[in-house]
């Protein structure tokens, strides 16, 4: 791919690691080389790197592929994934994971991205209901504005709630920003 | 955000920028100026390794109007203006939009310290009649317009933040590399500064200086760390000029595969012209001045992307 064509998430394979593009910057005097300085995120370890290319410069894309991926449990410090066609299971290292560790319950689809064969990351989707597994009862105030307390979800995870929330309930949490969006059902 | 809430939001600085472009006449047309327009397509460019034109038909969108201007000065037009809409091939930045639109005037019996001042008018009464003072507001800097500005050699300000010298050996490489990266970036943007007598390898279509051959009259012009403007005295002698389009011409097919016609017309024109001061001026990055704009999105209705 020529250097002009590199956007903002182009991936790119440089030294035979993939790199997201975060950030393209395009400089050029009128009568002067372009200049493209490309802010990258390494996706296998989540480093960052900035790079300066040149006009007529050349890179190498990297060949990113989805696919649908059900999420096993956890073996040490790897995620276990199996594709639900073929029974094949894959691995995700939790620095890979990053946040996203906070909102994957067995069970769940995913969609893994995977370069060649080797899985890079996963998209969880930006909504998830958990079960809150403890939580303090709530504090009876006479206030009329909203109290929040802390909860931890089935996962681990700790997320802000208001005070109505008991243990058992299903919340609804945004994986984005790790907050809390509605109550689901109470405790059955 | 839909189409209709980006285009409200752009209304204040698309009024700004048409206010801009109607004192832009009106100030030239007091000063005797002639408003042309010349072709936007053409059947050949003037040769720039670093310039990519767009094709149309096998002939070529203008990448500025240059050289339909100055065969108008070569016919004796003596003050000639003109707003045009350029194009130029994968620039596209925050600064960059491939089409765009450029302003460019030609003084006959002018050299380019005169289109210099021509220019610090300009932005003056621009400022004036928009702002109503002479002190611009770019992006939390304010930037005095009051003339005159401030003038640095390249040969010093290679010296200063490259630390180099182009004009005694020059690296063309080198040269491009640093006035992007180290000398435009170490430019004080509170002032406007001009940029002087780039070395005569970096001439383009100015004349070299005649008490010192080592460089062109070529200046360019920042404002707001902006590229704003690149103003010559113009090159009237018609050998220099088919020389230095040859070796241009040479390069470009050499280093890019890419055959470029010689501009003929314009060659049998170049002496015929008087001694004149020209220059090229960015009408979107001025907009983006007088409007804060960060970006050239912020000045344009429609972009590469939203058309």
């Amino acid at each position: 791919m020529e250097i002009e064509e590199v956007r903002k998430n182009t991936k790119l394979l440089i030294n035979r690691t993939p790199y997201n593009v975060d950030n393209a910057e395009f400089v050029k005097p009128g009568k002067g080389t372009a200049i493209y300085r490309l802010h990258l995120k390494n996706l296998l370890d989540g480093r960052v790197l900035d790079v300066t290319y040149r006009s007529g410069d050349k890179v190498d894309t990297a060949n990113i592929t989805g696919q649908e991926m059900q999420y096993l449990y956890k073996e040490g410090d790897h995620f276990v994934f199996m594709n639900t066609d073929n029974f094949e299971q894959r691995f995700i290292s939790e620095a890979q994971m990053g946040d996203k560790i906070n909102f994957l319950k067995e069970g769940v689809t995913v969609n893994m991205q995977l370069m060649d064969d080797t899985p890079l990351d996963i998209s969880i989707p930006t909504f998830v209901e958990l079960e809150v597994v403890e939580t303090s009862a709530s504090i009876k105030t006479a206030t009329v504005t909203a109290q929040l307390k802390s909860a931890k979800l089935e996962t681990g995870a700790a997320v802000d709630v208001p005070s109505f929330i008991k243990e058992g309930d299903l919340i609804k949490v945004d994986t984005r920003t790790g907050t809390y969006v509605e109550r689901l059902t109470g405790k059955k | 955000m839909t189409e209709q809430e980006r285009l409200a939001q752009l209304r204040p600085h698309l009024t700004r920028r048409a206010e801009l472009f109607w004192l832009t006449r009106r100030f030239f047309r007091e000063q005797g100026f002639v408003e042309i327009e010349t072709p936007v397509r053409t059947p050949a460019l003037a040769p720039e390794a670093n310039i990519a034109p767009m094709e149309s038909e096998g002939w070529y969108l203008i990448t500025s109007p240059e050289l339909h201007m100055k065969r108008l000065l070569a016919a004796g037009y003596e003050r000639i203006f003109q707003l045009s809409r350029c194009f130029r091939r994968a620039e596209r930045g925050r600064f960059h939009h491939p089409e765009f639109t450029l302003l460019e005037w030609y003084r006959a019996g002018a050299n380019y310290l005169d289109i210099i001042q021509d220019t610090e008018q300009l932005l003056l009464f621009l400022a004036e009649n928009t702002l109503h003072t002479a002190v611009l507001n770019y992006q939390g800097r304010q930037i005095d317009l009051t003339p005159p500005w401030d003038h640095l050699s390249v040969q010093q300000a290679y010296l200063k933040f490259a630390g180099w010298d182009p004009i005694v050996a020059f690296d063309g490489c080198r040269f491009d590399d640093d006035m992007a990266l180290r000398v435009i970036p170490s430019l004080a943007p509170e002032r406007p500064i001009v940029l002087m007598d780039y070395p005569r390898e970096a001439a383009s279509l100015a004349r070299l200086k005649p008490e010192d051959p080592n460089v062109a009259e070529r200046a360019e012009i920042f404002l707001g760390g902006l590229e704003l403007a690149n103003a010559y005295s113009e090159l009237n002698n018609r050998k220099e000029q088919m020389w230095r389009f040859s070796e241009e011409a040479a390069l470009i097919e050499k280093t890019q595969g890419r055959r470029m016609p010689l501009p003929q017309s314009f060659l049998e024109a170049v002496g015929h012209l008087p001694p004149a001061g020209g220059i090229a001026l960015g009408l979107d990055r001025l907009a983006m001045l007088f409007c804060g704009a960060s970006s050239i999105d912020e000045v344009l209705a429609f972009t590469a992307e939203t058309a």
